[in-house]
């Protein structure tokens, strides 16, 4: 590329102080507040990133567009901003469609922005022509195709509201290249055009009451949060709440750290890997009331068991979550924050003392615990980076074994704290969204934790991050398999490996080198706490390749499809029925 | 015609009012598509304010899909007003148009029949009859069934359209 230089954008056609339309959208993007955006070029939105040369605004080039989106997506999970992806059209638009999908199905805020053909050729199988807004449409919460130049602030205006009130999602701005390249004479602040679109704040005054009163009712609540409440920035509504009651609190994947796992109260997160624990509290319970989750089937298992006997209630600002999966005895449509601090002034304290108790000796009798005697396992390296990270540290993870041990050892603090692909268990997601989110917080430590398996779908990323010196530290789990599917196999299909070794992955400490970045390698008990330190105190990049024992599972395991009563916290010493769950 | 009454009890009307741009049609059918609801009749028409239209969909299925149909359509962006309908809230209204083949033995019966149900011949030669009818579904099915004796030929139904009663909006 050429150096950067402060001239005026490359156009015969317009008069000195005319703009293109790809100048109004750099300008609009400023004026949503937009620091980085992560993409790269091609022949469609040359005149996008040419305005960009002028523009304050950071270009993070990646090495392929899903890691784009990932980036886009950690830096908007680890800030709360919505993250901004630029990609060419086609073959460039078409590969976001996972890292959007990912986002979608955790409520991400995003704006995609594409290069599209010129519009007199949309239709006509030009080249690199996809009809992106076709096929990204099931995973948008909006989409757009720019169709007069002049519309573009206004289509931004809207969409960077849409993406990132009521439950966020990406929202994806296809860009004709005479769209952008044309002249602009429109307004760069015009009115929002969005009749249909209302987002609810409050939630019903009866809805809570009614709610309030089975709370003051129950005499073993629990409290479920979610992803939802971290949105809504609840952490302080749902601690005072907590503590007023004096309630259990679990947590999904995803909602992680709204209340401090580190609290005698947080029971950690619940489902199929969560803690024995949590699980048992979900079947003794006699009140459950989720704030901002969705009943997810990794939580419910099996919904005809789910909780039976207790009464059912749902915080959400998302009106279709009402009854999808459980339906609520009482249920509130609205901001999860603003319904808890109006819910709290009408519920009494209980007496919960003897359902804490219970609670506590389920915690002492099924703890999560580990052995090192038989070689160096995943929850070690886990533990020990824990240990020496006590939550300061924003963690993310991509999606296997190692993420369920991540999330079972690395108790979290604080919302934004823990990042992961919950919702859409994306492969691939880790690496370049803990490059995202480092971006978003460069104070922060970022630790990406992944799998021998997920790495190697971004890794190319690695690049990114040389260039850009950035000092997230990556864990690769080294199994040498796709290891929550190898045990999958192990457990419910008689051990019959099948597409699970990874042979011929690259030695991880020389490809650190090639990059130019410090690699190191743990192998043995150890060594774990020195080399993690080495790397923790190392001022850029890293990454720890692992290697830990190959065939280390995931307990305890809820079977798919199956209630928490089916809980498996041992290793089973007999064969398993296959699952009957979704996946 | 046991079945008749679960068919009634599981088909559902419901009417949407929709921002009048392109897409939208892909969008709310995709809802329905993606839940395994097969649409029976659609009609899309402009609404009194250009910047909108007026969908009004029949579809068959069990009514807590349809309940996370109607919730999952009105997030759409796009979608300013969504409702389901019932017989005793909303006017419902389809038309029909009934091609019969038309032979001097029958054409008298036919035309009686037309008469009878208060229907229209808008076109007719020694060859066939082109019959209108507007009324509610049962109404046209009735018809249809009568007809068929006689053999109808074609047949093309509007689908339908609905309008809440009294001063409720649609
Ligand atoms: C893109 C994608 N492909 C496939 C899967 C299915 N899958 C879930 S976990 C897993 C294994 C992951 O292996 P690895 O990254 O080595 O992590 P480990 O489970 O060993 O910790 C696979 C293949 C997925 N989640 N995402």
């Amino acid at each position: 590329m050429t150096p950067k230089h402060k001239t005026k954008t490359h156009s015969k056609f317009l008069s000195p102080k005319q703009i293109t339309g790809a100048e109004a959208l750099v300008k609009c993007l400023e004026n949503n507040g937009v620091e980085y955006i992560f993409g790269l070029p091609g022949g469609s939105v040359i005149p996008i990133f040419d305005a960009l040369v002028n523009s304050k605004i950071k270009l993070v080039l990646v090495r392929h567009e899903q890691g784009a989106t990932h980036m886009a997506d950690g830096y908007a999970r680890a800030t709360g901003k919505p993250g901004v992806v630029l990609v060419t059209s086609g073959p460039g638009a078409t590969n976001t469609v996972t890292g959007i999908m990912t986002a979608h199905m955790d409520s991400v805020p995003m704006v995609v922005l594409t290069g599209q053909t010129i519009s007199p050729m949309l239709g006509k199988d030009a080249f690199q022509e996809a009809d992106i807004v076709g096929i990204s449409m099931p995973a948008v919460k909006h989409s757009y195709l720019v169709k007069n130049t002049n519309d573009i602030p206004r289509i931004l205006k809207e969409a960077f509201y849409i993406t990132n009130t009521g439950r966020p999602g990406p929202v994806l701005i296809d860009l004709p290249k005479d769209m952008v390249a044309g002249p602009f004479t429109g307004s760069l602040d015009p009115k929002m055009d969005i009749p249909g679109y209302t987002v609810p704040a409050k939630g019903n005054q009866k809805d809570i009451l009614k709610m309030a009163k089975m709370f003051n009712e129950a005499k073993k609540p629990l409290l479920l949060v979610g992803h939802g409440a971290v949105i809504a920035k609840a952490e302080d509504a749902v601690r005072a709440f907590v503590r007023k009651l004096k309630i259990p609190v679990t947590n999904t994947l995803l909602g992680k750290g709204v209340f401090p796992e580190t609290d005698p109260l947080n029971l950690g997160m619940l489902g199929m890997h969560g803690t024995a624990y949590a699980n048992k509290a979900l079947i003794n319970c006699d009140l459950i009331c989720s704030v901002g989750s969705r009943w997810d089937d990794r939580i419910n298992g099996n919904n005809a068991e789910f909780c039976v006997g207790a009464k059912k209630l749902h915080i959400d600002i998302d009106p279709a979550e009402m009854g999808k999966i459980v339906k609520p005895d009482a249920s509130v449509v609205g901001d999860a924050r603003l319904v808890l601090e109006e819910l709290i002034k009408h519920v009494e304290p209980q007496d919960t003392r003897a359902w804490i108790e219970e609670l506590a000796f389920y915690r002492t009798e099924f703890p999560l615990k580990y052995s090192n005697d038989h070689g160096l396992t995943a929850q070690k390296v886990i533990d020990e980076l824990y240990q020496l990270t006590k939550g300061k540290a924003t963690i993310v993870t991509d999606v296997g074994q190692h993420q369920m041990w991540a999330a079972q050892f690395c108790l979290t603090e604080h919302g934004r704290k823990w990042l992961s692909s919950g919702g859409a268990g994306t492969m691939g997601y880790g690496f370049p969204a803990a490059v995202g989110a480092q971006f978003g917080t460069p104070k922060e430590l970022v630790v990406a934790i992944v799998g021998d398996g997920g790495f190697q779908m971004t890794m190319p990323e690695l690049a990114t991050v040389a260039v850009h010196k950035l000092p997230v530290k990556v864990i690769i789990i080294n199994n040498r398999f796709l290891g929550m599917v190898r045990q999958w196999q192990e457990l419910f299909f008689g051990n019959r490996l099948s597409g699970v070794d990874l042979e011929g992955s690259p030695d991880f400490v020389k490809l650190a080198e090639a990059y130019g970045i410090k690699g190191i390698r743990i192998s043995k008990v150890e060594d774990v706490r020195s080399k993690l330190l080495e790397a923790l105190d190392h001022n850029g990049p890293v990454l720890i390749d692992a290697e830990v024992i190959k065939e280390g599972n995931v307990f305890p395991m809820v079977p798919a499809g199956k209630s928490a009563h089916h809980i498996i916290i041992e290793p089973p010493t007999t064969q398993l029925e296959k699952p009957t769950g979704s996946t | 015609m046991a079945n008749k009454n679960n068919k009634k009890r599981d088909t559902h009307t419901i009417s949407m009012l929709v921002a009048n741009k392109p897409g939208v049609l892909v969008r709310v059918a995709m809802v329905f598509a993606r839940r395994g609801y097969n649409i029976d009749a659609l009609v899309v028409s402009p609404s009194v304010n250009p910047l909108y239209s007026r969908m009004t969909i029949t579809a068959k299925g069990d009514p807590n899909t349809l309940d996370q149909i109607i919730k999952q359509a009105a997030k759409l962006i796009d979608m300013i007003h969504t409702e389901e309908h019932s017989d005793v809230d909303a006017i419902h209204r389809e038309l029909a148009l009934l091609k019969v083949k038309a032979t001097p033995a029958n054409k008298a019966t036919i035309v009686k029949l037309a008469k009878k149900f208060r229907t229209h011949i808008v076109n007719e030669n020694d060859k066939a009859i082109i019959i209108e009818q507007t009324g509610t579904t049962d109404e046209l099915d009735a018809m249809e069934m009568l007809l068929k004796k006689h053999g109808i030929t074609e047949m093309v139904r509007s689908g339908k359209l609905v309008m809440a009663k009294g001063k409720e909006s649609t």
